[in-house]
């Protein structure tokens, strides 16, 4: 059952030669998994550039209290437009890029199942990302309500004109969502049909399940973003009036559509996040994961309250008091197996023999901020005190340190770990460790002012503020401009060894997975023969192998 | 060994207790002058929340930090560690321990949120343009002192905080509440949503075009702090400033009798001056919603307190 799409797979040609060293192509419509998603990767670090020079430009206007480096509406927009691109054209399509890359080899898969219907997807990204960055051309700018765009302050269209910013916002938020549900579909179908022999449910890897998890979110969530754009859409173009309160619309109603989707989505940016957690532990700590099974379902729980939990986000909005007590529990529950994973990854690391190679690092730093940001986030769910920090700093702090201190850094984590594999050739590991240097550093000082910011009461999205915020503005500016050059050595490192890096060897690290049993970078077809699974992953410590036929995949097990 | 173990594991939980117990107290200075009764509640909860905090991450990190410095692989060894796969009673403890920490949380939070009782908007929202001078009275303020201020009507539009006293005939930019005395307010917005947060009472609601919102808390201390908009209102927002003023009952009825007395003027306003000085070198040029004209008031907030930007204020 699970080799059934490999005959379709064989009558998809490629359009250009699949030889594995041409770089052409990275720039065509291939249906390779692996070109698609360095397609990805590269395309979003490129967009996660631009989104950071917008957040630099905006810690330059918050190191004064005063309105004066940028105007009130630049500075609006830049603040629109950082929160967009960063998750739709940022993390969203990075970690697409990673899971397109990854999951087929984890699960011994030589292509997706729709291969297809995967570039269509990856190459509406570079097109809405076009449609958002032509709205800094059009007569009055961008759109400036936020990336939440909440009305009426986004059905307000002082310009008059039909193309705004803000409708070329709503398309491309619509088309990122159909992109997002062809990438769901084709993954879900994926990891359902395409698994190797041997591969049962519960010998895929962790960073399988957080995939198939995330992507069963896209699923039931997105519908509800697309309406809630297209409703949006309609009454600023077409007079209708769903969310317009001076026609009976209901502006709240637009709230509960968006967050909805958007609060589920943290969990479709961090889960797989968590399975690169969860990956990158038992390598370099020589241990199994800890409670393997538990750490699977666990991420299936998180799917399920995930959708019951979006009300947090509108404590202070016209919500009564039943429904706020209501959604405090829900949000309260989401830690139990979140804590459950946490604890399994230190009980991973625990006793083990950890070596500090840059993956390891930015897992371990992600990890640490990643528990801060549960802290505050369990904060956060107390009604009472969460009245006092809605949109102020704190709630800004600690979803930057979810996702730049969890998702970034695992992100990175990731490229790391699995460059060797994706390019066939070595990082530097000094100019990786200066990297997470730096950014621990800047992530810490740019985002741990945040919260006495908010205890404060310091609203965000405020372009100017009283003096008494200044101090911790300030540091909060300089870590952010550190985090800027902290790319730097990254860009360095990954463009300088992927033209003249040493060469890698199939498995670097000497880690236990389908991905490292073959020659990196992998060929076309990734494997020669489907691989028998015949183990459960992360067998760290125990000789077991983990395929019965290394040999015929491509070449021999490295042994022992 | 066993012995020993305990003893080190009971002496780094103590210490960390105490380091925790000592950050809860630490925290009531990270806020703002507490203002108003319910500050008192919401910083106890927060407190709370940071000694249990605290534990929980100096736990964590304290024990991978201690794997990070002591349990590093040697330089040519290439075994691995013991391939322990599960331990099924800790899971269980470390699922139930944190399942009956976060009831424990959100029951505590319930209980305070019972007490401050500010006011879901649900049961007390009528639509705007019904009956403003008859506000559901069905629900008690829950305060011995209940019914002796009339309610406070605030206004907002973009880009300007109006407060009007209609018993009294008073309207201002500065918000004047009695010290000690169940205030009640009626939250109001001509155009878009906008948020009533004062950080120094720790509370906040959103203002929602269409409904009129009841909203009440109970200012403790005088002074003057700062109303903020809290809820993103476009491109003036973090200018929507205004100053909220705590006086005696005494000082509060003289306010309000020298107000009636003084004849209405043009407010200052820093959204509208900002527009209008339009000598802004640093426009792209973009069209604006064009701010609301500053209201006619009896008294104005002078424009020291919310300069505009840009611009060397000249009162």
């Amino acid at each position: 059952m699970t080799n059934l799409s490999v005959e379709a797979i064989a009558q998809v040609e490629q359009p250009l030669p699949g030889a594995p060293d041409n770089w052409r192509r990275f720039f065509s419509f291939s249906t390779d998994h692996k070109v698609i998603g360095i397609q990805y990767l590269v395309t979003a670090f490129f967009f996660f550039l631009v989104g950071g020079l917008l957040a630099m430009i905006m810690r330059g206007e918050l190191i004064t209290p005063e309105s004066d480096l940028v105007d009130r509406a630049v500075y609006n927009a830049m603040f629109t437009m950082h929160g967009t691109i960063m998750l739709f054209l940022w993390t969203f399509p990075a970690l697409l890029g990673l899971s397109n890359y990854l999951v087929p080899l984890m699960i011994g898969a030589q292509d997706m199942a729709f291969p297809r219907l995967n570039a269509v997807a990856f190459w509406m990204v570079p097109v809405f990302g076009f449609i958002l960055m032509a709205s800094f051309f059009v007569p009055g700018g961008p759109a400036q309500s936020g990336w939440w765009a909440y009305p009426p302050v986004s059905l307000q269209n002082p310009t008059g004109n039909l193309i705004t910013g803000q409708t070329l916002w709503l398309l491309a938020v619509a088309i990122s969502g159909v992109a997002s549900i062809m990438g769901a579909v084709n993954f879900v179908t994926t990891i359902a049909r395409m698994r190797a022999p041997g591969m049962t449910w519960f010998r895929m890897p962790v960073f399988v399940w957080t995939v198939l998890a995330a992507q069963i979110i896209q699923l039931f969530g997105l519908p509800a973003l697309t309406a809630g754009a297209v409703m949006l859409l309609l009454d600023i173009t077409a007079g209708t009036s769903f969310f317009d309160p001076a026609k009976g619309g209901d502006p709240i109603l637009f709230q509960h559509f968006f967050w909805f989707y958007s609060h589920p989505a943290v969990y479709v940016i961090i889960l797989p996040i968590f399975g690169v957690f969860s990956e990158i532990f038992p390598v370099y700590a020589r241990k199994p994961l800890f409670g393997y099974k538990v750490v699977a379902i666990s991420s299936l729980i998180i799917t399920g309250l995930s959708g019951v939990v979006w009300v947090h986000h509108m404590f202070a909005s016209g919500t009564p008091g039943w429904m706020r007590m209501l959604f405090m529990a829900t949000t309260m529950l989401i830690s139990v197996p979140t804590g459950i994973k946490v604890f399994a990854w230190v009980a991973t690391i625990w006793g083990g023999k950890l070596r500090l190679n840059t993956p390891m690092l930015f897992a371990l730093g992600g990890l640490t901020m990643f528990v801060f940001a549960g802290v505050t986030g369990i904060m956060l769910a107390a009604v009472p005190f969460d009245i006092h920090v809605n949109n102020t700093y704190f709630v800004v702090g600690h979803f930057h340190y979810v996702i730049y201190g969890a998702v970034v850094m695992g992100m990175y984590a990731a490229l790391y770990h699995w460059f060797p594999k994706m390019t066939g050739r070595m990082y530097s590991e000094g100019l990786g460790k200066l990297h997470f240097a730096l950014t621990f550093l800047g992530t810490n000082l740019n985002f741990f002012p945040m919260h006495p910011l908010g205890l404060m009461g310091m609203p965000r999205r405020v372009a100017s503020y009283d003096p008494e915020f200044a101090f911790w503005n300030v540091i909060a500016s300089l870590g952010g401009f550190l985090l800027g050059i902290s790319t730097l050595p990254f860009l360095l490192n990954f463009i300088g060894s992927w033209v003249q890096g040493e060469k890698a060897p199939k498995n670097p690290w000497r880690a236990i997975g389908l991905e490292w049993l073959i020659s990196s970078p992998p060929s076309a077809e990734n494997f020669e023969e489907l691989p028998i699974v015949i183990a459960e992953p992360y067998g760290y410590g125990k000789d077991e192998p983990l395929v019965a036929n290394p040999d015929a995949l491509e070449v021999a097990h490295e042994s022992r | 060994m066993n012995l020993r173990l305990i003893v080190s594991i009971g002496t780094a939980a103590i210490a960390l207790t105490l380091i925790s117990l000592w950050m809860g107290q630490q925290s009531y200075g990270w806020f703002p002058p507490q203002a108003s009764a319910e500050s008192i509640l919401v910083d106890q909860l927060f407190s709370f929340l940071v000694a249990l905090g605290t534990f929980i991450f100096l736990g964590v990190i304290g024990v991978i930090v201690y794997a990070v410095l002591f349990q590093q692989a040697g330089k040519y060894d290439t075994s691995d560690g013991p391939p322990i796969e599960g331990n099924v009673p800790l899971e269980i403890i470390w699922t139930a321990i944190p399942f009956a920490l976060v009831i424990w949380i959100a029951f505590y939070s319930y209980q305070i949120y019972d007490q401050m009782s500010i006011l879901g908007p649900m049961e007390h929202v009528h639509k705007t343009g019904i009956a403003m001078a008859a506000p559901a009275k069905d629900v008690a303020p829950a305060d011995e002192g209940s019914g002796a201020i009339a309610p406070i009507e605030v206004h907002a539009r973009q880009w300007v905080w109006e407060f009007r006293y209609p018993d009294r005939n008073v309207t201002s930019t500065e918000l004047h509440l009695p010290n000690n005395q169940r205030v009640k307010l009626v939250l109001q917005s001509e155009d878009v949503l906008h948020g009533f947060f004062v950080p120094a009472f720790r509370i906040k609601q959103d203002i929602i075009p269409g409904r009129a919102i009841d909203f009440e808390f109970t200012p403790i201390r005088e002074g003057r702090y700062r109303l903020r908009d809290s809820q993103y209102s476009g491109t003036y927002f973090a200018a929507m400033q205004a100053d909220v003023v705590v006086d005696s009952p005494e000082a509060y009825e003289q306010w309000l009798t020298a107000a009636a007395a003084q004849p209405p003027t043009v407010a200052y306003n820093r959204a509208f001056d900002e527009y209008r000085l339009a000598q802004n070198p640093i426009s792209p040029g973009w069209k604006i919603v064009e701010p609301a004209a500053p209201p006619l008031v009896n008294v104005s907030t002078s424009p020291s307190s919310n300069p505009p930007s840009g611009e060397v204020s000249n009162p």
